[in-house]
């Protein structure tokens, strides 16, 4: 029997802490750290004239108050611009707390540090700020209107003009037999994580050395941030990514402010300092996503085929460009999907707005993509009276036109070339999953109830697993025990489980040897972080790249003990053995034990390896040239480009014409992740997906009032589903590997969310007849829709055989 | 004029052991929970009663301790996560059969909210006649009154499910 987890439905390891209590979150360390609160700008558009700290220092308990003018050094420069890119013309950023002027309400002003929070809120609340209110760009419609400015230095509010193409799309719109033209809009949403985020810090005076606790998706690159900020060595800093209560994007924007001033001042207090972010903070401070306006203009011939596509989006990034461009970048390359399209031009304008910044919320742009091109089909069908399925299944890419490359370049820097996919058969797939052919009866039976049922359906392609690179290191103790780590850190994906599985099987070794430790400097000093479903790729291949050379290194140890050739010898449930001799093994334990000469024996394993144990060869040194003491082997996976996963979503709903109320009836997801590690962790992932997908369709929208007022910022008002608002999910596989990884293997973490608009909106218009052009959709707006003049619309499902073309 | 009291004292009986404390009277139950004994299991995810992450049971009814101050505790009994296992009858403890089930079902991904969904459900379960099978109703309204952003709640419906046959064998040994 050999030790195998690969492709298992392991249970997760790190379940037995958190279903105890016995989780370690951001607000669980540190309970006797000073804590901190901010005053934050109550203005999406204001110059500080003044602020007036007076009130607040007769408050017990205060310890300190920190304006911009406490900042000093590289702290009184602006955030970076984290990823620079040539056509962000106009990056801006903005400083840890408010120099001049807040371009967003929520923005930090004030740093208050006192013995508790309550206490810290208590001063904050008698800070005075006088403020000269400016006038507030809010949405993308105002943003291009120009009449007002965020930056006063930043004329037209744009901050990049971001152009990709792969021809001339004006010639061929031109030569297209039909062409359409339309406009659609795209609300925001937000990560909202359960867990805000949160930083707590402790300095070190005798060893000038700083650790700092973080939930972020970013462990290096927050410790890079903050010895940089705080002009600290790198060595004397130390970023431990805890238990983090959920990421989904908004935690791997970094450095937050806090992220910088809880540590300066746990160094200027010579004390624990933390700050827990509360859910308003979250809603005013944290990032948001995916407010688009779409322009589309398609050419396609009589069979629905399109010969030419092209997108002007403009792009809501709210009042700063922290992330550069990745979501404008996804929007324009993830846009086509799994469609052969001849010539594709993409223009998003990314403008400024005042309100928050927007940051990659799982999916990242791809949702918003997907909705112009899945409308588009739809649009294309009707026009054409094309069953909608059948459209789409005419313009996919075959499975012989693999690599498909697209001219294009992708968020990573690297040219857009889909590695592997069979979209026609993830698309029968689905047909059968939903019964998509079999539709005309249930809506018959709908309609005999009094009910609108509709159907819809939208597949979609996401680049994952980008670069640059991920490492791991895997060790083997002289206890048996194997240590895995690795930099990227973990939210709820079950690291600790998907590369323990990795690493036992690359191993031979029990699952429950294994302990992994992720998004811990200490541990793994290189590391890029979690974002764009890249973990399991790029960390999963490094961590069996690792694994594959510590087993090297047992096999020839154990060689020299047995005898024998490394070829001849496996590893199994621990025990290195000649393969068909038994008897003759070694315990991995003991070869980890041997594979470091000892001159003391500090324990009883140890005795083997001590320096009068046993006959040595004396004609070699006792760790060999190039070699090194130890079991433990480093290695790192970088990838060429991305892989390209896929998947399709077909959703049923049921419209009650007397509340409109829109009911999800059936939900459908095929899914191609490439190779899978854990199928349990992966079904999970398309369930949370799908729920986020279903929140952004009919419920979820960020609702700034004209002057840059939140007015929905808190889970009363913000409408997150609940249960009973998911619908149970229908999931089947479909298994593409990735020519890209050893593994095969293609990302599973975003997936589930990216055609949830575009589905719904589908079935939405299908059910009722009249137009679908802005999502999220409430009952409310749907009854004003079909009240309205708005452009009646016939879909072209199964149902109406005669359009069958 | 009576003077305003900013702490007072308080007993509670916490997992099942009397703890006394003196508690400033604004603090929220979680923190007295959290920072005040320590029991970092309660998560607070809203600060406002909505999202259910921070529910304990207060006498055995879920409660959500964001929403009641320490001092109103006095005098009574506080389940929280650490205190959901149960005797083994044989000088052990057990899990409760709903964190089993968590577990069994991937009925949690980043577990912040599921403190407060374990609270719920358990008290749920708890109350029930475990001998007769628990219907989709009763699961929704166990499930339906808390928030969790991972899972879909798919998981978290199929654990209570779960956790109810578990006790109804139980109850049929």
């Amino acid at each position: 029997m050999t030790t195998k987890f690969f492709g298992e439905p392991v249970r997760r390891r790190e379940d037995a802490r958190l279903i105890v209590g016995q989780g370690r979150y951001l607000d669980d360390i540190g309970s006797g750290a000073y804590e901190a609160a901010f005053v934050r700008s109550p203005y999406a558009h204001a110059r500080v004239l003044d602020i007036d700290v007076s009130a607040a220092m007769g408050v017990e308990g205060l310890l300190a108050i920190y304006t911009y003018e406490d900042l000093t050094g590289p702290l009184a420069e602006p955030l970076p611009v984290l990823i620079p890119h040539p056509q962000l013309t106009s990056p801006r950023t903005g400083y840890p707390l408010v120099k001049a002027v807040a371009q967003h309400v929520g923005e930090p002003i004030v740093m208050v540090v006192a013995t508790d929070r309550y206490i810290a809120e208590d001063a904050a609340g008698l800070i005075e700020v006088s403020y000269e209110e400016l006038p507030v760009v809010v949405g993308v419609d105002a943003a291009e209107a120009a009449e007002r400015t965020v930056h006063d230095d930043v004329p037209d509010n744009v901050a990049a003009r971001h152009h990709q193409e792969t021809g001339d799309v004006e010639a061929a719109l031109a030569a297209s037999a039909h062409t359409l033209s339309f406009t659609q809009y795209f609300e925001r949403s937000a990560s909202m994580p359960m867990e805000g985020k949160g930083v707590h810090a402790r300095w070190d005076d005798a060893d000038s050395s700083l650790r700092v606790y973080s939930s972020t998706q970013a462990s290096t690159s927050v410790r890079a941030a903050i010895a940089a900020k705080l002009e600290l060595s790198m060595e004397k800093v130390e970023v431990i990514a805890p238990d983090v209560g959920g990421g989904f994007g908004v935690k791997i924007v970094h450095p937050w402010p806090e992220e910088l001033l809880v540590p300066m001042a746990a160094r200027l207090l010579g004390h624990e300092v933390k700050w827990t972010e509360d859910r308003r903070e979250h809603f005013i401070s944290s990032a948001h996503e995916r407010q688009q306006r779409q322009e589309i203009t398609v050419g396609y011939d009589d069979d629905g085929r399109i010969t030419a596509l092209d997108v002007l989006v403009w792009h809501d990034n709210g009042a700063y460009t922290p992330y550069g461009i990745i979501v404008p970048i996804n929007t324009a390359t993830q846009l086509c999907g799994p469609y052969d399209i001849p010539v594709y031009r993409a223009r998003v304008n990314s403008v400024y707005t005042n309100t928050v910044i927007v940051t990659p919320y799982r999916g990242a742009g791809r949702p918003q993509g997907t909705f112009a091109m899945e409308r588009t089909m739809d649009r294309i069908a009707q026009e054409r009276g094309i069953d909608r399925a059948l459209v789409r299944e005419r313009n996919l890419i075959q499975p012989d036109q693999f690599p498909y490359d697209w001219g294009l370049t992708f968020q990573d820097g690297r040219p857009l070339i889909y590695d592997s996919g069979d979209y026609p058969a993830m698309m029968a797939k689905l047909k059968v999953l939903v019964d998509w052919d079999g539709f005309a009866e249930r809506r018959a039976a709908a309609e005999a109830r009094g009910k609108l049922l509709g159907i819809g359906m939208a597949p979609y392609v996401e680049g994952t697993g980008p670069g640059p690179y991920e490492g791991a290191h895997v060790q083997v103790l002289g206890s048996g025990k194997v240590l895995v780590s690795t930099g990227l850190t973990s939210q709820g994906q079950g690291h600790e489980t998907v590369f323990a599985q990795l690493a036992a099987s690359e191993l031979g070794v029990p699952l429950e040897d294994v302990e992994v430790t992720t998004g811990d400097t200490r541990r793994f000093g290189y590391a890029v972080g979690t974002f764009a479903s890249r973990a399991a790729v790029v960390s999963g291949n490094a961590v069996a790249l690792a694994a594959r050379g510590v087993k090297e290194k047992a096999l020839r140890i154990a060689a020299e003990v047995l005898e024998a050739d490394p070829a001849d010898l496996e590893i199994d449930e621990g025990l290195v053995q000649v393969k068909g001799t038994p008897g003759a093994s070694i315990p991995l334990r003991t070869v980890a034990v041997l594979s470091n000469p000892l001159r003391y024996a500090f324990d009883e394993a140890a005795r083997q390896a001590t320096q009068f144990a046993g006959p040595g060869d004396d004609s070699k040194p006792p760790v060999a040239v190039g070699d090194a003491p130890g079991l433990e082997h480093t290695d790192y996976y970088s990838p060429l480009r991305s892989t390209f996963a896929s998947g399709a979503h077909a959703v049923v709903v049921e419209i009650d014409p007397a509340t409109w109320e829109i009911a999800i009836e059936q939900y459908a997801v095929v899914h191609d992740c490439g190779t899978i590690i854990n199928p349990m962790i992966v079904e999970g992932q398309v369930h949370g997906g799908v729920a986020q997908g279903v929140g952004g369709a009919l419920y979820e929208r960020m609702a700034y009032d004209r002057d840059g007022q939140l007015t929905n910022a808190s889970f009363m008002d913000f409408l997150m589903p609940y249960a009973s608002e998911v619908p149970d999910v229908d999931i089947d596989h479909q298994s593409t590997p990735s020519p890209l990884n050893a593994l095969g293997i293609k990302g599973a973490g975003e997936a589930g969310v990216i055609p949830g608009s575009a589905a719904i909106a589908s079935a939405i218009e299908d059910a009722v007849g009249r137009r679908i052009a802005a999502m999220p959709i409430s009952p409310t707006e749907l009854y004003d829709l079909v009240r309205s003049d708005a452009e009646r619309v016939t879909n072209s499902s199964p149902h109406d055989s005669g359009a069958m073309a | 004029m009576t003077e305003v009291q900013t702490e007072r004292a308080i007993s509670v009986v916490v997992n099942g052991v009397p703890r006394e404390a003196t508690v400033p009277v604004r603090w929220l139950l979680s923190d007295a929970l959290r920072h005040g004994f320590g029991l970092t299991g309660t998560h607070v995810g809203c600060e406002h009663g909505v999202c259910g992450a921070c529910t304990v049971l207060v006498d055995g009814q879920p409660t959500r301790s964001c929403l009641v101050l320490a001092v109103q505790v006095d005098g009574r009994q506080v389940t929280t996560v650490e205190g959901l296992s149960r005797s083994d009858h044989q000088g052990g403890q057990v899990l409760h059969p709903i964190q089993e089930a968590f577990r069994e079902c991937h009925a949690l991904q980043c577990g912040f909210c599921t403190p407060g969904f374990l609270t719920t459900i358990a008290a749920g379960l708890d109350a029930r006649d475990p001998s007769v099978e628990i219907t989709e109703e009763e699961v929704d309204e166990m499930v339906g009154g808390n928030l969790c952003r991972c899972t879909g709640y798919a998981n978290i419906k199929k654990a209570c499910r779960h956790a109810a046959a578990t006790m109804r064998d139980e109850a049929a040994r």
